[in-house]
């Protein structure tokens, strides 16, 4: 297979993924970070690059609403947005789901207002995280464009719907050199649409997205349960076709390095798994064995393969970019945590709070946390005043 | 295009038999008309409401076409995700014979919430038809006012107390924000013309790009008539010209019923609950007469420009 390499930003690889996805139908919004995935794929559209149906939706709530009816009719449909713009969405997030539609939505992960700020940090997609949609993270350019072409095989495998999330700007605006698969590539790997499904085109009086009453509701909500928990098993599937397809190993649920004699474990989810895998590293060459842990999908919630990772280390350090507000830390600890409570022998466990609005982390704030030593608790790096909770 | 009614009720494919609407309802003559008209296949898209509850109680169906329901807001942007689909699939060879779409909605539905999805969706020129039924309030959640109630009309969240007498405020006028954004075909029409709203909606289904026709249909409980005077309650909206029948065509007027004799507004009034409180203030009763006689004289003006 030849590969191309470019360099191509966050959201012009995420176009580049779509182009070869050659979705029936696309309908999106633009919204910061995100807009230039929209723009660059109505170029391509108009320069007759793939014939995807573009609508131009005169909002998210709608355009989001406009995927739930063409995938309804069968099509493969993608879409993209951000911050104000999934809050927006979050009705239509659960009926898509529920209605069990394979659409693929990029998120360029961005902080919600008040105050308003267009930059990166996890806010917006953790309001979401239990709407039903699988979450994937990914850690650089090439791993969004490849983890975009991987959510089409799943979601439609699965018959779930797929967010794709990418930092807001340090992603989505970052040149960062990619390689490109050839095109019959993606078509090989893909094919045309949703290879199994419901449609209301194929002539049946199917009736589609009706009331439930308690008699029956609780089916189809246990019933969306049960896909959701075979998802790990679809997407180890996934990565395996990936592999043969494009050559190219994709850790499907986590990616753990030096955990096995680790005493302390840095846990992180996105493109900051560059610079904390980096600071484990810089750990252990001064002697502290550190480990490193990045989860790549948190919907389904990887608990099994956490535990196994984390088994056995003394301390637990999960750094994420969001806030549950609930004086438990954020959603990522908090889901950590649960997991990691079956274990013999728990862990200490430290929640730090970073990057919100797009605040940068700083190496030296990773290795003044790792020399000093976990403090335990809630910390809100960055802050004055910071520590919110002793730990028990 | 002329329609003949026992030719009709042969070729009429209805809502199934054992839906919940209520006895006196008036949307099911809406949904009975639009299948005997249809010469294509259909895809219906429906917003929450009246109509979409009482037909598709799982594990029942009441639809004999493909049939989906969304949220309430979004029926026009649903629809048009359904015809980008249909383009889409067409073009790459996966879909033979194209339906058309279809999205039915309350005035809830269209009126309120959903107007700004209606309005994206008619600008971006789907191929699609627009039903309203608008049974002037909102009658799913039990009678609460929308901006299709008319002024005085009591309803759960206009009522009437020593202070506000109903709904404080004239309806607005949904047909003319429609005919504003310039697409094929708009109009306005009441289940009591079965003639007319069979035409007016064949018309529809047939124009190319988004058409949208906005039909009374009287709600038994929200307006408070016996329910064996549903034809008759709405027949006096348009004999009365509180309810004109018009259609907008290619952006020519062209009003289609012209009351011979119109009846006075009351006489429409009088015939529901709704406005009971109504009937005893003369100067009310006067105020809507001279409302409903200066939006006719407006539309028959405009019609007179094209003509």
């Amino acid at each position: 297979m030849s590969r191309r390499r470019v360099g191509l930003t966050g959201n012009e690889a995420v176009a580049l993924a779509w182009k070869q996805i050659r979705p029936h139908v696309v309908a999106a919004y633009p919204i910061t970070p995100a807009t230039q995935i929209v723009e660059r794929f109505s170029e391509y559209v108009a320069q007759g690059e793939v014939d995807t149906e573009f609508v131009a939706a005169e909002s998210e709530h709608s355009a989001l609403s406009a995927c739930v009816g063409a995938a309804a009719a069968g099509a493969r449909v993608l879409t993209a947005t951000a911050s104000q713009g999934l809050a927006l969405m979050h009705e239509v997030l659960y009926i898509a789901s529920g209605l069990r539609l394979p659409i693929v939505m990029n998120v360029a992960n961005r902080a919600l207002s008040a105050p308003i700020n267009i930059h990166g940090d996890h806010s917006d997609t953790m309001g979401s995280r239990d709407a039903g949609w699988v979450q994937i993270y990914a850690r650089s350019v090439q791993d969004a464009y490849d983890r975009t072409l991987l959510a089409v095989w799943v979601a439609e495998r699965a018959r779930l719907p797929v967010m794709v999330c990418l930092d807001g700007f340090t992603l989505t605006h970052s040149l960062e050199p990619l390689e490109v698969y050839p095109d019959e590539a993606v078509q090989a790997f893909l094919g045309e649409g949703p290879p199994d499904g419901y449609t209301l085109l194929g002539g049946e009086p199917i009736t589609v997205g009706p009331l439930a009453l308690p008699d029956s509701y609780m089916e189809f909500r246990r019933a969306l349960a049960a896909a959701m928990e075979r998802v790990p098993e679809v997407l180890e599937e996934g990565v395996r076709a990936f592999r043969a397809h494009f050559g190219q190993d994709l850790p499907p649920l986590v990616d753990a390095r030096g955990t096995e004699d680790a005493e302390v474990a840095l846990v992180v989810l996105g493109s900051y798994a560059d610079a904390v895998e980096q600071a484990a590293l810089r750990a252990r060459v001064r002697g502290q064995r550190a480990g490193f842990v990045r989860v790549v999908t948190f919907r389904p919630f990887p608990a099994a393969p956490l535990r196994e990772a984390l088994r056995g280390v003394r301390d637990v350090v999960v750094l994420e970019r969001a806030d549950t507000l609930s004086g438990l830390g954020g959603p990522l600890g908090v889901e950590v945590r649960a997991a990691l409570y079956d274990l013999e022998v728990r862990p200490r466990f430290t929640d730090v709070i970073f990057g919100l609005g797009g605040r940068e982390l700083r190496d030296e704030e990773l290795d003044g946390l790792l020399r000093a030593g976990p403090p335990g608790g809630v910390v809100y790096l960055g802050v004055e005043g910071s520590r919110v909770l002793e730990p028990a | 295009m002329s329609l003949n009614l026992r030719e009709l009720s042969q070729r009429a494919q209805g809502l199934a038999p054992g839906h919940r609407a209520c006895a006196g309802c008036g949307f099911p003559v809406v949904v009975r008309l639009l299948f005997a008209v249809a010469r294509r296949p259909l895809v219906v898209v429906n917003a929450t409401g009246c109509m979409e509850v009482v037909t598709t109680l799982y594990p029942y169906s009441a639809w004999p076409v493909p049939y989906l329901h969304n949220a309430f807001e979004n029926a026009a942007a649903t629809a048009s995700g359904v015809e980008a689909a249909v383009r889409a699939l067409q073009r790459r060879g996966r879909l033979s014979s194209p339906p058309k779409v279809v999205a039915i909605g309350g005035d809830g539905g269209t009126y309120d919430i959903g107007l700004q999805s209606l309005s994206g969706a008619l600008e971006r020129g789907h191929d699609f038809l627009y039903i309203c039924y608008n049974n002037e309030a909102y009658m799913n959640t039990g009678i609460q006012r929308s901006s299709a109630t008319p002024q005085g009309a009591r309803t759960t969240t206009s009522p009437v107390g020593r202070v506000l007498r109903g709904k404080v405020q004239p309806r607005k006028d949904l047909t003319e924000i429609v005919a504003a954004h310039g697409i094929p075909y708009v109009a306005q029409a009441s289940i009591s013309h079965w003639a007319d709203l069979g035409r007016k909606l064949q018309k529809a289904l047939e124009v190319s790009g988004p058409s949208f026709v906005n039909v009374l249909t009287p709600c038994q409980p929200g307006w408070d008539y016996p329910p064996e005077q549903l034809v008759e309650v709405a027949r006096r909206a348009v004999e009365s010209r509180y309810w004109p029948l018009y259609e907008v065509e290619g952006g020519r007027y062209r009003v289609t019923y012209v009351p011979r004799e119109p009846v006075p507004v009351r006489a429409f009034l009088e015939m529901q609950g709704r406005f009971r409180h109504l009937l005893g203030d003369e100067e009310a009763v006067e105020a809507l007469q001279r409302w409903v006689d200066a939006n006719w004289e407006r539309l028959r003006a405009r019609e007179a420009k094209d003509h």
